[in-house]
């Protein structure tokens, strides 16, 4: 699992690639709550694009990058999220929740 | 009453979080003699996620253990996956059921077992405190064969 991170403007945008289970979800809460400390964003794309398989520990993350940008005052963007993704946030009722694109 | 497999493997492997991948390819692995979809085999490569992580976080929260992963072809095409631990078991399955329960703090969101029940046909859990858990998954997989038909 890896994250590249871009920031500018306090816009950070965060491109997550590999598994994100629980074993990948480790470290990128690590560095997503490392990106956000030291960006203070006003917004936040978290970009799935390359995430080849996603389980709940990947609603873990989402659920908690979107309670940081509340606590900032900033706002939350899914973006690029494959199926199998998809089909895990639709089952927990995440995309209901967050905003995707 | 257990019903007879056609073919099934049996798996076991300490409960290290690396082995949550080799966990989910293995059951796929072993499914795509079934001729399933591309989705059915995400569906399966999810649940087992689940089940193998939770074995992994919950059962064994301080210590490494016994985890098992059988997985068996049944008659009728359906798949069954049955994980396995030795763990500190749940007092209440029922509720540990329940959508947003959690005992994982703010790295679980408490979704592991609705995401399990919306992919497979069925999941059954035993368990017993102190002794460990059981859960089963069954998954009837329409071959890609029927489903042309
Ligand atoms: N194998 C197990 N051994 C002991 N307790 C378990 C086991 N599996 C599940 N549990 C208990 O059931 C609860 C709910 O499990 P579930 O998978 O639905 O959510 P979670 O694992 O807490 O979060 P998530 O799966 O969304 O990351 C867990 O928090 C835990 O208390
Ligand atoms: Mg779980």
């Amino acid at each position: 699992m890896e994250i590249r991170s871009k920031s500018a403007d306090r816009n950070l945008l965060l491109e997550l690639c590999g598994e994100l289970d629980h074993h990948g979800a480790r470290s990128a809460l690590r560095e997503l709550e490392m990106a956000l400390d030291a960006a203070l964003p006003r917004k936040l794309v978290l970009d799935l694009e390359n995430i080849t398989f996603m389980d709940s520990s990947g609603i873990a993350l989402i659920l908690r990058a979107q309670q940081r940008m509340q606590l900032l005052d900033g706002s939350l963007l899914v973006r690029n999220i494959p199926p199998q993704a998809r089909r895990v946030l639709d089952a927990a009722g995440v995309s209901r929740l967050v905003t995707i694109k | 009453m257990k019903t007879k497999a056609v073919n099934e493997v049996t798996l076991e492997f300490p409960s290290q979080s690396r082995n949550e991948s080799f966990a989910r390819s293995a059951a796929a692995c072993f499914a795509a003699q079934m001729d399933p979809t591309l989705n059915e085999l995400e569906d399966i490569k999810t649940a087992v996620s689940e089940a193998v992580t939770n074995a992994i976080v919950h059962a064994y929260p301080d210590s490494i253990g016994k985890v098992r992963l059988k997985i068996r072809a049944c008659p009728g095409n359906v798949l069954e996956l049955i994980i396995k631990d030795h763990g500190r078991g749940i007092p209440d399955v029922d509720k540990a059921r329940q959508p947003m329960y959690t005992t994982g703090g703010q790295e679980r969101s408490g979704m592991g077992f609705t995401i399990m029940e919306s992919f497979m046909d069925k999941v059954l859990v035993r368990s017993t405190v102190g002794r460990g858990t059981t859960v089963i998954l069954k998954k009837k997989l329409a071959s890609r064969v029927q489903a042309s038909k």
